[in-house]
């Protein structure tokens, strides 16, 4: 097994070299970790924008770009927790309880160094772990017939709606309404246009690109608009030489990166984690298992070595579900599975024999992305700070110029345009009411393939419901969901003061000195 | 107790779900639903109309049973009426500035009205970063990536 691994990882170096792959996956880690550094600018708006420009592009260069732009912006994530205190991006923001103190002991830079150092780690663990488990996967998930991807879905659905942040309940709710969305348009079997109102328009259905720009974009501005501090840019003078850790941290630092690398890979396995909450369990772990947990939140180098694997790790590891599965665990992760679904490849367990070099490409591209990021981090460290002091008013009116005219190139169609204003203003009244909208994509993406599945699974069957609990691996999956389900509602039955004191203890540690607060989306 | 649950944005946030959820339902009897094992299009949208409708119900549930919130107010602290409309704004104008001046022209307008909500930028902040974004990027989107989309056009 290891033979074949190594043979088709050596022929996905031979893909991910090819010049024009290289390049486009040097851009993608290039623009992700800008829009890392930059504040009010995420790795899901980002994407989306690019989304329409990768039309043209093979599929395989457009995956990696996309691809790119999500780890890098990790890379670059960490920069802004760590010098400004600002949690630019969720899986980071536990990095600046100690990040920033060790700024203002002015060892910020060994901080970047170490951050450097374990998100390498933790990314490698996280592509090895991709490298062995998804043939894995994909032999079992082979055998499945509609009744068991149904009911996998259906527990990646929930997942992803129950586990992130924000109440359980609204969560589902937002999952719905992207199962909804996903509906209009033309049905498959019957050609019935469905919640089109009439308008012909929306018979193809609603555009990816235009839910997730007005989702992620529109909505996101409406909600930054003002609301930034001026960035506080008095400790972000940080030279090459000042990268390097001393003994002493290092020391300290390895093994807090083993155990966060560990954490990270345990929480990519259970779908809808993702890089956020691997980030506070690695934090948490690291504080409880130290011999001075009281010194955590002063500077302690451990608690950002160990948050940065993990995140790193499973930031790697969400791809394996995507990949193998076709069943993304985050938004960002149904974003890329979009992507791939335009350029007319149909994801699902069958991706990797058919589209070996779109997936063992991706996995190659992965080591040479982050080898990428550890150089264009190193000695360039002075110009991603330089960035931190661009100021949001240049940002969001340009940023919302590649929103329209990207909306506009999906189908040459003012209309999208429109569209996207609409779901704007409407994602926004959401962010109000406290839904979040990331579940909405991933209900979004899975949908369609969802729906016809499920009536195939209910031909095959002759109209019998029980289905889903009489084939043995369903009916694991739906236990499962069953599991979910109550373990939510009894932590929330039982212990409610608990958890809302932990959810507010989340909201203010991270949110100490960002006015935007109420959660950014993940 | 029941004018405090005005004042809950579960309430409404729940509401918005209950109403939308029953309005799915309503609207997917008017397709052909079928039968379990065939299946029309109208059963999926009838049957996630009914759950989210559930959901709705339980969300104004939990709004009931649970106390006031320190923060329920729905609209944040400092309210942008000028920022939020602004920044609909800018694609609004795109669309029509692009529909009869073509792409320039609705490059321009789009970051200029947009740039003008932040309470920092003044007219001149705003044209100059509008014109430095218009040049270069059609530049990138006419002669680059080739959209079929005319520069300048005249069309009243």
């Amino acid at each position: 097994m290891i033979s074949t691994a190594l043979s088709d990882l050596w022929f996905g170096f031979g893909v991910a070299l090819e010049p024009h792959n290289l390049m486009w996956c040097f851009v993608g880690v290039l623009v992700g970790n800008m829009v890392g550094v930059l504040p009010g600018m995420g790795p899901l708006a980002t994407i989306s924008i690019l989304l329409p420009l990768t039309f043209g592009i093979k599929p395989v260069g457009a995956i990696l770009m996309l691809a790119g732009v999500f780890y890098g912006a990790q890379y670059g994530g960490a920069i802004c927790s760590i010098l400004l205190n600002l949690p630019c991006h969720p899986p980071h923001a536990v990095t600046c309880l100690d990040g920033f103190p060790l700024t203002k002991q002015g060892r910020g830079g060994a901080a970047l160094g170490i951050t450097v150092i374990s998100s390498f780690i933790g990314a490698s663990w996280g592509i090895t772990e991709m490298i062995f488990l998804s043939p894995v996967l994909v032999t079992v998930a082979l055998k499945f017939g509609p009744a068991e991807i149904c009911s996998l879905m259906l527990l990646g659905l929930l997942a992803g709606s129950t586990l992130a942040r924000g109440s359980p309940l609204k969560g589902v709710a937002m999952t719905v309404c992207g199962l909804l969305i996903g509906i209009v348009g033309s049905d498959i079997e019957t050609g019935t246009p469905r919640f089109t109102f009439g308008i012909p328009n929306l018979f193809d259905g609603v555009e990816i690109v235009a839910l997730a720009l007005g989702l992620f974009g529109i909505a996101e501005f409406m909600k930054s608009v003002n609301q930034l501090s001026e960035v506080d840019t008095k400790y972000t003078n940080v030279k090459f030489k000042d990268l390097r850790p001393t003994k002493d941290e290092l020391r300290r630092a390895w093994p807090a990166m083993f155990r966060g690398t560990l954490v990270g890979s345990l929480c990519a396995l259970i779908p809808g984690t993702g890089p956020t909450i691997a980030s506070f369990i690695a934090y948490a772990t690291e504080k409880k298992i130290s011999k001075t947990p009281e010194l955590f939140g002063t500077g302690m180098i451990e608690g950002v070595a160990s948050p940065e694997a993990s995140t790193h790790s499973s930031v790697q590891g969400d791809f394996i579900p995507t990949m193998s599965l076709g069943i993304p665990g985050d938004a960002v992760m149904a974003l890329i599975l979009g992507a791939l679904m335009i350029q007319g490849i149909v994801p699902g367990p069958q991706l990797i024999s058919e589209h070996p070099d779109i997936f063992w490409g991706l996995v190659a591209s992965f080591w040479i992305g982050n080898i990428m990021l550890v150089v264009l981090n190193v000695p360039m460290i002075g110009l991603w700070v330089k960035l931190l002091t661009i100021p949001y008013r240049y940002l969001y009116p340009s940023a919302l110029f590649f929103v329209c005219i990207g909306v506009y190139s999906t189908n040459n169609d003012m209309f999208q345009v429109g569209e996207t204003i609409i779901i704007g203003l409407v994602g926004y009244l959401l962010l109000l009411l406290d839904f979040h909208p990331a579940p909405v994509l991933l209900g979004f993406v899975l949908g369609p393939r969802f729906e016809e599945n499920f009536r195939r699974a209910m031909l095959i069957s002759r109209g019998d419901i029980l289905v889903f609990v009489k084939h043995p691996i369903s009916a694991f999956f739906v236990s499962l969901c069953v599991i979910l389900i109550l373990a939510q509602v009894y932590v929330r039955l039982r212990k409610p003061k608990a958890l809302a004191s932990l959810d507010l203890k989340l909201a203010t540690d991270a949110h100490a000195h960002d006015p935007t607060s109420r959660a950014p989306a993940e | 107790m029941l004018e405090n649950l005005l004042h809950k944005r579960d309430f409404y946030a729940g509401g918005i779900m209950t109403l939308m959820g029953a309005a799915v339902t309503l609207n997917s009897t008017t397709y052909n639903t079928g039968t379990l094992m065939h299946m029309g299009p109208g059963m999926f949208p009838f049957i996630l109309g009914c759950v989210l409708t559930l959901i709705g119900v339980a969300i104004l549930g939990s709004a009931l049973v649970t106390p006031l919130g320190e923060d329920e107010h729905i609209l944040p602290r400092n309210k942008e009426w000028l920022g939020w409309g602004l920044i609909l704004a800018g694609p609004i104008s795109f669309i029509i500035m692009g529909h009869f001046f073509g792409m320039a022209a609705a490059t321009f307008s789009c970051v200029f009205i947009s740039a003008l909500g932040d309470r920092e930028s003044t007219l001149k902040s705003s044209a100059v970063l509008a014109l430095c974004i218009t040049v270069p990027g059609c530049f990138l989107f006419t002669y680059v990536l080739q959209l079929p989309f005319p520069l300048f056009r005249w069309a009243i």
